[in-house]
């Protein structure tokens, strides 16, 4: 799986993306979310505040309880600020 | 219909040129540009540095683009969004529609610009005389 981090997000965690191999419990984005956050402080402070954070896989917008697989591009990303 | 998001700045005289004016039955045409302000309340904005993310980017623009021409009567659209670092005074997105009657433009034009705000997957580093940080959404 990759996963690319935008903007606040991939400051704190210190990387803009990583290829990962999914877990075979890690099912959503909320569990992803728990299990990055193990893997060290930037990390933890980057993703701590779920309801703050947007997510996209296969570049639509999903919310945190959406079901991911091993080959989903996933993006996790402050809200966006275009215009 | 036109999606461009792109570092170099835009002419919008060119780009007009895209919207087929002449032969398109079009009785107005309605302009937003979007520029780098020069302050943010009280501070000095030194430039803004504008990170997306590609090909959903280009994806979410198509589909803003889409849900106008789908809910008004539009003979011609385009959308242009820079990324890079601005300084103040550049240009970051210009839009555009032509339709029959000028409300329509109107309507389209600002549907489209306030969609770019929560649904186009961009990031405002704004930098000013002795700090930098991310811009939040606006909340209206």
């Amino acid at each position: 799986m990759k996963i690319i981090y935008f903007s606040w997000v991939r400051e704190r965690i210190g990387i803009n993306h990583e290829i990962i191999n999914l877990p075979k419990d890690i099912n959503n984005i909320e569990k992803l979310l728990d299990f990055l956050s193990h893997k060290g402080s930037g990390y933890k402070d980057a993703l701590s505040n779920k309801k703050v954070l947007k997510f996209s896989v296969n570049f639509e917008f999903v919310d945190i309880t959406h079901k991911i697989k091993n080959d989903d591009e996933i993006a996790i990303f402050p809200p966006v600020t275009g215009g | 219909m036109v999606v461009k998001v792109q570092k170099e700045d835009f002419d919008i005289a060119d780009e007009l040129k895209l919207l087929n004016l002449k032969k398109n039955n079009s009785g107005g045409c309605v302009i937003f540009i979007g520029k780098v302000r020069e302050k943010n309340n009280d501070l000095i904005i030194k430039s803004l540095e504008i990170e997306h993310y590609p090909i959903m980017t280009e994806k979410q623009l198509e589909t803003i683009e889409l849900e106008a021409l789908n809910k008004w009567p539009i003979n011609s659209s385009l959308i242009i969004h820079r990324y890079g670092k601005l300084f103040p005074g550049d240009n970051i997105v210009l839009v555009m529609t032509s339709s029959a009657h000028r409300k329509t433009s109107f309507k389209a034009t600002e549907f489209i610009v306030e969609k770019l705000k929560t649904k186009a997957t961009f990031w405002k580093l704004e930098e000013t005389l002795n700090k930098k940080y991310w811009l939040k959404p606006e909340k209206n």
